[in-house]
C-alpha cells in the first residue's frame, strides 16, 4: 500500500536507504532535516529513480520554538496528511569529550531525547485524533545497558526507548502504532571508524532499511536489526551488575 | 575519523595500508581537505574495481565516494543523465533500463561508479562503434585542490576536462557527471559465435565485422600454440529488437524482447581458498572446454549475461587465492598488432603462467582524455595469477614487447609497470603534468600508482 511518509533527519545513511525503500513501493515522501541542499539532492534521487513525489522541509531538532510550526508544515504538505513518521536523526557524542564538556553531553541528550519528545508528541496528538498512523524511531542497542565506553549516547537512547514504549502503550487504543528500531553497526559514514570496513558485524543500510520497512508494515513493536543483535543484547542486559561492572565493554 | 585499513584493487595485489576518510556529505569532505597538511595526500575511490594500485594511497588518505550516489536528474526526452559520481552503473541499469536507456558503453562489470568510469575513461565491446565513456560525458563538476568546484566540459575548463577523463582521480574529486545515455530497443542482444583457428583469423574477423555489429570481442585460448596460436571464439552482437510495448513496460506481446531480464541469484566465493584455484591445469582445462563448446551459433542473450558474465559470481577475484592476480591489458596499433600480439601470446605460453580469461578487442578512435588508454588498434587483456617473481619477469618481458611495437598499457589494470615504460607509452603525459601543476601544485591528489609511475611529479 502506498503511503505518505515523513522522514525526520533524512540525510543520514540509514534514512537515505529507507527513503529509497519507501519510494520503491510507491510511497510519497517528505524529507526533513537541516541541510536543504542535501535534502533536495535526495528528493531528486527518489523522484528520478522511482518516479514518486518527494518534497523537502527544513527543521532543526534543537530549535524547539519552531517544532509546532514545523509539524504543521508536515501535515500541510500532503493532502490528507502523513500516514507515517520515521525519526532517523541522532547525535553520537564521543564519550571522552562528553565527560569533559557538559555542553556536548547536553547536546546529545537534547538531540536524541528531548527533541524527539517535542516532535513525536505533536505527531502523536494528530495521529491519535485521526485514530491511525505509524510512528517509528531509530533508537540504539547502546540504550539497552549503560556501558563505560558509551553511556552518554546510550542513556539518551535508553530514554528514547522508554519514551517510545510509553507512547506505544498510550496510542494502542487509538490504532496508532509505535515501532522502536535498534540497529547495530550499519555501513554508513556515521559508523566509519568505529568498526573495520570488512567487519562481519557491519550491516548494509539497504538490508536494515528492508527490515525496518517490513517491521513498520507488520506492526512490530521493537526490532533489532540485523536480528542477531537481539540475543547478544539479551545476554548483555541480563549479566548481573557485579559481574558487568568488571568487564571492559 | 580516519581509520586505517589494508586496501587493494580488484586484483588484490598489492595490498597497502591506507587511511580512509568517509565523510557524511560532500561539503564535509571538502572541509576535511581544506585542513590537510602540506604532506598529506588523498585519492578518491569508487567501488575498487580497478585492478592494481590506482585507487590506493600507501600510508596516506583514500576517500571512498560511494555514499555520494544520488541521481539528480534524468530527462527521458533527451537521454541526458545528471548524477553524483558515486552512483554505480548497476544502479543506473536497475532504474533506467526499464525505461529504455542504458549507459553508452560499459566495462565488463556493472559494479563501477560513474566517477570511476570517467576517471579510467573505460571502454566496452562497442568501442569500435561508440568510443569510450568519456566520449559521452557532456560535463562534470570537479572539486579541485583549491577547494573550488569547477564545471568542466569541452568548452568550459577544457584543459581540466581533458585531464580528468582518464585522469585516474588525480585532478580532483568528481562531484557529478552529465552523461548522454543510449536509447536501446530491449535488454537483449542477438549474439553470433564464430570460432577462428588462429590469431590471424580472429583479427581479420574482428576487422571485417566492424560495420555489421555494434558489439564485438574475441575470447582467446592462450594455451594454444604453434599453428593454433591465438585461436579464438569471436562474439559478435547487436541489440535485439524490442517488442512494441517494451518502453511502456507492457507485457510481451508478439515478437521482440522486453527490458525485463531473468532474475538470477548471485553466487559468491565465500572466502579465500587456501591456494590459487585458477592455476595452470584448471585454466588449461577451462580454455579447452570453452573453445570446444562454443561452436558457431546464434543465440539471444540478456544484457547481464552478455556484458557482465563474471558479475554473476560475487568476489570471483578470491579464486586466485590470497596472493591475487594482475590483469595485463595491452593495446597495439593496427599495423603492429599481428606481429606484436603473436610475440605476446608466445611469451605467455612459454612462461607457463596460464591466463584464465583472455579477451581481444578491436579499438576505434583515440580516447578524449590526455591519459585515455584507447586509440586505434587492438587490445588484449589477460588475467595472470600472482606467482611472484616469475610474474614480474613475464610482465617485464611483455612490457618490452609492447614498447617495441609502439603499444601501451591500461592504467586501470596496471600494477607492475615501470615509470620509464609509462612515459614512453603516453606522449601527452607532459601536457597532463602541466595542467596538474596549474590546478594542484602541491599534489594534494596523489595515489600509489601515480607515485610509482611518476604521473605526478614529486617536488
Amino acid at each position: 500500500m502506498s503511503e505518505n511518509i515523513v522522514i525526520l533527519g533524512a540525510t543520514s545513511g540509514i534514512a537515505k536507504a529507507l527513503a529509497r525503500r519507501f519510494a520503491s513501493r510507491r510511497c510519497d515522501l517528505l524529507l526533513a532535516g537541516r541541510d536543504a541542499d542535501e535534502l533536495n539532492r535526495l528528493a531528486a534521487d527518489c523522484r528520478a529513480r522511482f518516479n514518486i513525489a518527494a518534497g523537502v522541509e527544513t527543521f532543526d531538532a534543537l530549535n524547539f520554538d519552531d517544532h509546532a510550526a514545523f509539524v504543521d508544515r508536515c501535515f500541510a504538505h500532503f493532502s490528507g496528511g502523513p500516514h507515517c513518521v520515521v525519526l532517523c536523526y541522532g547525535y553520537m557524542v564521543d564519550q571522552q569529550l562528553g565527560q569533559r564538556d557538559f555542553a556536548e553531553a547536553r547536546r546529545t541528550i537534547d538531540v536524541n531525547f528531548t527533541s524527539a519528545v517535542s516532535l513525536l508528541e505533536r505527531f502523536a496528538a494528530r495521529f491519535e485524533q485521526r485514530r491511525g498512523g505509524v510512528i517509528a524511531a531509530i533508537s540504539s542497542v547502546a540504550g539497552d545497558r549503560g556501558r563505560q565506553s558509551n553511556y552518554l549516547y546510550g542513556s539518551s537512547k535508553a530514554g528514547l526507548s522508554a519514551y517510545l514504549q510509553g507512547l506505544r502503550h498510550r496510542l494502542y487504543r487509538s490504532n496508532v502504532h509505535v515501532l522502536t528500531i535498534k540497529p547495530g553497526f550499519v555501513d554508513t559514514p556515521m559508523t566509519a571508524g568505529l568498526v573495520k570496513p570488512d567487519s562481519p558485524l557491519l550491516a548494509s543500510p539497504g538490508k536494515v532499511a528492508r527490515q525496518i520497512d517490513l517491521a513498520m508494515r507488520r506492526r512490530r513493536n521493537v526490532i533489532y536489526t540485523p536480528g542477531f543483535w537481539r540475543p547478544i543484547l539479551c545476554l548483555i542486559r541480563n549479566l548481573p551488575e557485579f559481574l558487568f561492572k568488571k568487564t571492559k565493554l | 575519523m580516519p581509520d586505517t585499513a589494508p586496501l587493494s584493487g580488484w586484483g588484490r595485489c598489492p595490498v597497502l595500508t591506507c587511511r580512509l576518510i568517509r565523510a557524511a556529505n560532500f561539503d564535509a569532505l571538502r572541509d576535511r581537505l581544506s585542513h590537510f597538511g602540506e604532506m598529506q595526500t588523498l585519492i578518491p575511490r569508487g567501488m575498487g574495481r580497478s585492478y592494481g594500485d590506482p585507487a590506493l594511497n600507501d600510508q596516506q588518505f583514500v576517500a571512498p565516494c560511494t555514499d555520494f550516489d544520488r541521481i539528480l536528474d534524468f530527462n527521458p526526452a533527451t537521454g541526458l543523465l545528471h548524477a553524483e559520481a558515486g552512483v554505480s552503473l548497476a544502479d543506473l541499469m536497475t532504474h533506467l533500463l526499464p525505461r529504455g536507456f542504458f549507459v553508452p558503453t560499459t566495462p565488463g562489470t556493472k559494479f563501477v561508479t560513474l566517477g570511476g568510469a570517467v576517471a579510467a575513461d573505460v571502454h566496452g565491446k562497442n568501442h569500435h562503434r561508440d568510443g569510450s565513456f568519456g566520449n559521452h560525458v557532456h560535463s562534470l563538476e570537479l572539486l579541485t585542490a583549491d577547494g573550488e568546484i569547477r564545471t568542466c566540459s569541452s568548452t568550459e575548463n577544457a584543459d581540466l576536462f581533458a585531464a580528468t577523463l582518464g585522469g585516474m582521480g588525480l585532478t580532483g574529486i568528481i562531484r557529478s557527471v552529465q552523461l548522454a545515455l543510449s536509447r536501446v530497443p530491449s535488454a537483449y542482444c542477438d549474439v553470433t559465435y564464430r570460432r577462428t583457428a588462429n590469431l590471424d583469423q580472429a583479427l581479420s574477423l574482428l576487422e571485417q565485422t566492424d560495420a555489421d555489429y555494434r558489439y564485438s570481442v574475441a575470447w582467446v585460448d592462450t594455451l594454444a600454440t604453434g599453428k593454433s596460436l591465438g585461436r579464438s571464439v569471436v562474439m559478435l552482437g547487436n541489440d535485439a529488437e524490442g517488442h512494441s510495448g517494451a518502453a511502456s513496460g507492457a507485457a510481451s506481446g508478439g515478437g521482440g524482447h522486453s527490458y525485463q531480464m531473468p532474475a538470477r541469484r548471485r553466487k559468491s566465493v565465500p572466502c579465500d581458498p587456501p591456494f590459487n584455484l585458477l592455476g595452470r591445469w584448471t585454466v588449461a582445462a577451462f580454455n579447452r572446454l570453452f573453445y570446444a563448446t562454443h561452436r558457431d551459433k546464434q543465440v539471444v542473450v540478456d544484457y547481464d549475461k552478455f556484458f557482465y558474465p563474471l558479475d554473476a559470481i560475487a568476489h570471483w577475484n578470491r579464486l586466485y587465492g590470497k596472493r591475487g592476480f594482475v590483469q595485463y591489458q595491452v593495446l597495439l596499433p593496427p599495423e603492429q598488432a599481428r606481429i606484436g600480439l603473436t610475440r605476446i601470446l608466445e611469451a605467455v605460453a612459454a612462461s607457463g603462467i596460464g591466463s584464465f580469461l583472455t579477451v581481444l578487442k578491436k579499438c576505434g578512435r583515440q580516447g578524449p582524455g590526455l591519459l585515455s588508454f584507447m586509440q586505434p588498434g587492438y587490445t588484449l587483456a589477460m588475467d595472470l595469477p600472482n606467482t611472484g617473481e616469475s610474474l614480474r619477469v613475464l610482465a617485464a618481458k611483455l612490457d618490452q614487447i609492447t614498447l617495441d611495437h609502439a603499444g601501451r598499457l591500461y592504467l586501470a589494470k596496471d600494477a607492475l609497470m615501470h615509470r620509464d615504460t609509462f612515459a614512453a607509452m603516453y606522449p601527452n603525459l607532459e601536457r597532463f603534468r602541466q595542467i596538474k601543476r596549474q590546478y594542484d601544485p602541491r599534489n594534494l591528489f596523489n595515489s600509489s600508482q601515480a607515485r610509482r609511475l611518476g604521473i605526478v611529479e614529486e617536488p
